[in-house]
């Protein structure tokens, strides 16, 4: 049985399409390890017995031309699942039942998965720790008390905790590469458009990614093949033609540009991570990789521009919660006073804040000192990618300033929250792909991640990166099940 | 931008005032799906029966625009002459509103799909020019219908995300008259392209007026107010009216205009301020993140061009020079496309001015009378061409023609049908005519002693028994010649 | 710049969300230790640089005007806090 558990996820579908393990047998071991492991509270909500019926017909009627046959995998509880509740990690959202599917859940039942319940997550996606859902904060399997990160915490702790197979998860400013790597796991946001986000709980629409979550690189070149697709309802979907890029998956880097902008190298970094960064350097050069120092100068910018731009957007796409059609409403003696008492109870501070935020740099008189502004600075952020990739084919940083923190450590210091994703964001901005890998642990024994970003539409580059990285930095997670 | 004066004008002790008028005419497109789903825009289902996940703002909806709604936008875009915009930009008005799903209405806002442009009024005065300021593609709300339960509204949200056309004019309307040509004039353009039925009882077409008062003379614009949503031509009018009262009358009060938005009661006939001052509006717009810079290319929009038909301006210029038609009759007969249409179906094998004489007249008459439209006419425009030849060629008098008209009208009958039928043949046999002039003359001898002594009025006297004689088949101009022949 | 108590209060108006005396203040200190962190931007120079509102390097895809969707009515009111199978329903509104 616990066999099972360790197998990544490229092998369960060998083991799978070999009959040496039936779908039913994976699903209840996942199941029941779940079962196990409330505390961590990363299920919102379990669809546990209807993942063994699924998993039942998998078996008896089993089709082994798919990419994922009768892999059971829980997922972010940001997209949208028909007939199953699905609530963004908000009270506002606790009853709402969609009738419709996410684009990119929707592939992952194509392709023969099987959905185990829904993850959760920061409130909206809006927060790094997974501490303001409204179901309750998330626990890292790293440490009793320790964030595992967010907004995907619920799927980095999950996966993390070997509660599911692998998972997904949506990244607006970090929230895949920066739970992953709290929690020693592979994530990667891919190139703005590339993953549909049809059904998928809207927090900044221009920023918005889903991303796997995996235990390794190989893991993530497979499932991120399933996910990526073109989808003619999201405007914003590129139609180009998606490679298969975990068959094209090659761990030889040799003669490969690595950029290693300066900028990154923030004041206050702790040296462990100095450190880490540094052992990625020797390793990528050690694999024939060369390695050129670049300069991307409106990096300190990028942080305050998302925590414009993000908000912003926000605001707008919150505006539909308001209590009319769907989701919790608050009774009030009009309409007005229904709508600001169904907001003020429904969302939770964290997004209120936002929302807050998002609604004054639009306001009139505000618009062209912020927003616009942002927009501006945004340019100048892609266009210092776009001048670096004259020059080199990929770039590595840290994925974190630091490693993981304690539940609460944060909670009162918006900024200092912030502050966690300034290494991810900046991607965001641009639209490009970039990935998370575990790298190393401080000195408490925390996982720490490298990142990879790449080119547009050039995933399959960091993926070949990350994998060749992966082979020589040879992670290994110390946790110790100490919720069990 | 006329130079002529306009004569309405508002009078206080020894002041004169003008009113100025904007509108922004909300003009449904005519499409068989949504401007951003592919929900059906049928008017008058069920509520609630033609909304799509997307309309209702479900979350993780999102916006994918119909092509067609575009073609129509840049179709009344070149029939109001006006720029189209190579590129523009979907941007976001936000609000919160019951029957406003998204919370934020998709329309454009610094970017327009079309700019500046105009039309062209036929006054009684002459013709007007008035400017275009642009035309921008908007969703359309839900409906909240406040009036059926007592404590609640409820709210449809068919109309929810159908497409609009915004035409915003320029401050060039100067009166309630102007205000009318101006609506009627751009119903008429839209309806000959197909772009907007114009149906204003159906909510196809609605309009914010915008009204401000100035005395005379001055340059500056007054403070304005905007009255939203009237949906008759009428109740504008009846709006304006009464708004540039009211603020003339605050202006000789001593008083000043507060710029707001004003709602028309059509009960009361009065304007009321809608919003207080202390919620006004931040709409917060901002470009729509799940939409792309809307981009048309040269070719796109001479595709459009091409399959612009005359519209009603060549059109009346066209009748005026081909058919020497007046002005009056010209406008009358192409203001609306399907007038014009019937007309040029009639004149295909009739003579012009008879036919120009019989729509304008007893046609229009029967319609107004029975309060139809022109498509819906009991009468062809193939019957009526035949009534019109039936006259020319001398069959039936223009009198006998009216009596075969109301016989037509209850059943589209071919004319010359009746005309066999009830046997309305003119009579225009000069020796039968003869013979029953002769008989007039030999009863009538003491009457034709009194003519030939002078009393030349009586001539009336013998066409009139002549024709009761024939029951009103006598060709009248033979009648004339034979009388005079024999009364010399 | 500094956000007060009466700029907190315009825009949870504006936000459609109500906040009390106690919460407004926090809301006003977060604000502001945020907004001091935004106002980084303005040390850049910014005039050469157009706005950026999408990363997406395409044209916007155009949809053929077809009806695709039924009537799912049932769907559409089926989260609806309220009861109403024909409407959704709020509070009275009056104009
Ligand atoms: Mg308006
Ligand atoms: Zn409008």
């Amino acid at each position: 049985m616990s066999n099972i558990l360790d197998l990544t996820l490229v092998d369960l579908v060998e083991k799978i399409k070999k009959k040496d393990l039936s779908s039913k047998e994976i699903t209840k071991t996942y199941i029941e390890r779940s079962e196990k492991s409330k505390k961590l509270n990363t299920y919102i909500t379990e669809d546990f017995e209807s993942a063994l019926k699924k998993a039942d017909n998998f078996d008896n009627k089993p089709n082994f031309d798919k990419k994922l046959p009768g892999i059971p995998i829980a997922v972010k509880d940001l997209f949208c699942t028909k007939n199953i509740r699905t609530t963004a990690g908000s009270k506002i959202l606790e009853n709402f039942i969609p009738t419709y599917e996410s684009t990119v859940t929707n592939n992952l039942w194509n392709e023969g998965a099987i959905l185990l319940g829904k993850l959760n997550c920061d409130e909206f996606a809006m927060g790094s720790s997974n501490e303001t859902s409204f179901f309750g904060n998330v626990q890292s399997p790293v440490g009793e008390k320790i964030v595992p990160g967010g907004s995907s915490g619920g799927s980095a702790s999950a996966l993390a905790a070997k509660l599911t197979p692998t998972t997904i998860g949506t990244d607006t400013g970090g929230s895949i590469r920066q739970p992953a790597s709290f929690t020693g796991t592979v994530g990667l946001k891919p190139t703005y458009g590339s993953c549909s986000r049809y059904g998928i709980v809207a927090f900044a629409s221009s920023l918005d990614q889903a991303g796997p979550m995996t235990r390794d690189v190989k893991d993530c070149a497979l499932l991120f093949s399933v996910i990526s697709s073109y989808d003619s309802k999201d405007s914003t979907s590129i139609n180009f033609r998606r490679e298969d890029h975990f068959k094209k998956l090659n761990k030889s880097i040799k003669g490969k540009k690595i950029g290693i902008p300066k900028e990154y190298r923030v004041d206050g970094m702790p040296k462990e991570i100095e450190d880490l960064w540094q052992k990625g350097i020797n390793i990528a050069k050690d694999a024939g990789a060369e390695i050129i120092d670049v300069s991307l100068p409106n990096t300190n910018y990028a942080l305050p521009t998302y925590y414009i731009v993000a908000p912003a957007e926000a605001s707008s796409n919150l505006a539909r919660y308001d209590g009319v059609k769907y989701g919790f409403r608050s009774q009030g003696e009009n309409l007005i006073d229904m709508y600001e008492k169904t907001r003020s109870e429904g969302f939770g501070n964290e997004v209120k804040r936002r929302i807050m935020i998002g609604t004054y740099v639009l306001s009139s008189g505000y618009y062209d000192a912020y927003y616009l502004k942002a927009q501006k600075v945004r340019r100048l952020i892609k266009n210092d990618f776009d001048d670096v990739y004259k020059k080199v084919d990929a770039i590595l940083t840290p994925s974190t300033p630091s490693s993981a923190f304690k539940i609460g450590e944060k909670t009162n210091d918006p900024v200092s929250m912030y502050l966690n994703d300034i290494f991810t964001v900046p991607i965001n901005l641009a639209g490009l792909p970039a990935i998370s890998i575990p790298a190393g642990h401080d000195q408490k024994d925390y996982p720490l991640g490298l990142q990879i970003i790449g080119k547009a539409f050039d995933e399959q580059n960091i993926l070949n990166i990350a994998y060749s990285l992966e082979q020589e930095i040879k992670f290994k997670n110390k946790m110790n099940d100490w919720w069990l | 931008m006329s130079k002529k004066q306009s004569n309405y004008i508002i009078k206080r002790n020894q002041n004169n005032y003008e009113v100025v008028i904007g509108l922004e005419v909300h003009a449904q497109i005519l499409s068989e799906s949504k401007l951003f789903s592919s929900s059906p825009t049928k008017f008058g289902a069920e509520p609630n029966t033609q909304v799509s996940l997307v309309d209702a703002a479900f979350p993780g909806m999102l916006p994918v625009i119909n092509e067609f709604c575009i073609k129509q936008a840049v179709k009344t875009g070149l029939g109001l002459k006006a720029k189209i915009n190579k590129r523009s930009i979907f941007d976001r008005k936000n609000y919160f509103y019951a029957d406003l799903p998204q919370g934020y209405q998709i329309s454009q806002y610094k970017d327009p799909i079309v700019g500046e442009g105009f039309v062209i009024l036929d006054l009684p005065s002459g013709e007007k020019t008035i400017g275009i300021e642009r035309l921008h593609l908007e969703q359309d709300a839900g409906k909240s219908i406040h009036d059926v339960d007592p404590q609640n509204t409820l709210v449809d949200l068919n109309r929810s995300g159908v497409a609009l056309m915004e035409i915003v004019s320029k401050p060039d309307l100067r009166s309630p008259d102007e205000v009318n040509a101006y609506i009627k004039k751009l119903r008429s353009i839209m309806r000959y392209l197909g772009t907007c039925d114009g149906n204003m009882q159906e909510g196809s077409l609605r309009a914010d007026v915008n009204v401000s008062v100035r005395k005379i003379g001055e340059k500056k614009l007054g403070t304005r107010c905007e009255i939203k949503n009237v949906n008759s031509i009428k109740f504008m009018q009846m709006a304006i009216e009464h708004e540039a009262n009211r603020q003339v009358d605050v202006i000789e009060e001593g008083g000043s205009i507060d710029q707001e938005t004003r709602l028309f009661d059509t009960k009361k006939n009065e304007t009321r301020s809608m919003r207080s001052k202390e919620d006004a509006h931040d709409y917060r717009y901002f470009p729509d993140p799940d939409l792309l810079p809307l981009e048309v290319s040269d070719d796109f929009i001479n595709d459009i061009k091409r399959s612009i038909p005359e519209l009603p301006d060549e059109k009346k210029k066209r009748f005026i020079e081909k058919f020497s038609l007046s002005a009056y009759e010209a406008n009358i007969l192409v203001s609306d496309i399907e007038t014009s249409k019937y007309f040029e179906e009639v004149i295909k094998n009739s003579d012009v001015k008879l036919s120009t004489n019989w729509i304008t007249g007893e046609l229009f008459a029967l319609l107004n009378e029975k309060n139809l439209e022109i498509t819906k006419s009991p009468i062809s425009a193939k019957n009526l061409s035949k009534l019109v030849n039936l006259i020319k060629d001398g069959i039936i008098s223009g009198k006998i023609a009216k009596s075969v008209f109301e016989l037509m009208a209850k059943g589209d009958k071919n004319p010359a049908d009746i005309v066999e039928e009830k046997g309305l043949k003119q009579q225009s046999d000069p020796k039968l005519l003869e013979q029953l002039i002769d008989k007039v003359v030999s009863d009538n001898q003491d009457k034709v002693k009194e003519y030939k002594s002078g009393k030349e009025k009586l001539f009336g006297f013998f066409v009139g028994q002549a024709m009761k004689a024939s029951s009103g088949k006598a060709n009248p101009q033979l009648i004339n010649d034979i009388l005079k022949k024999k009364l010399k | 710049m500094t956000i007060d108590l009466k700029t907190v209060k315009k825009i949870s108006k504006l936000a459609r969300i109500s906040v009390d005396e106690e919460k407004a203040k926090k809301l006003e200190s977060d604000l502001n230790s945020i907004f001091e962190f935004i106002e980084k931007l303005n040390q850049l120079d910014t005039s050469k640089s157009k706005p950026l509102t999408s990363v997406v390097d395409t044209k916007l895809q155009l949809r053929k005007d077809e009806v695709k969707s039924q009537n799912i009515r049932d769907q559409i009111l089926k989260n609806s806090p309220d009861e109403n199978k024909d409407f959704f329903v709020v509070p009275k509104v009056v104009e």
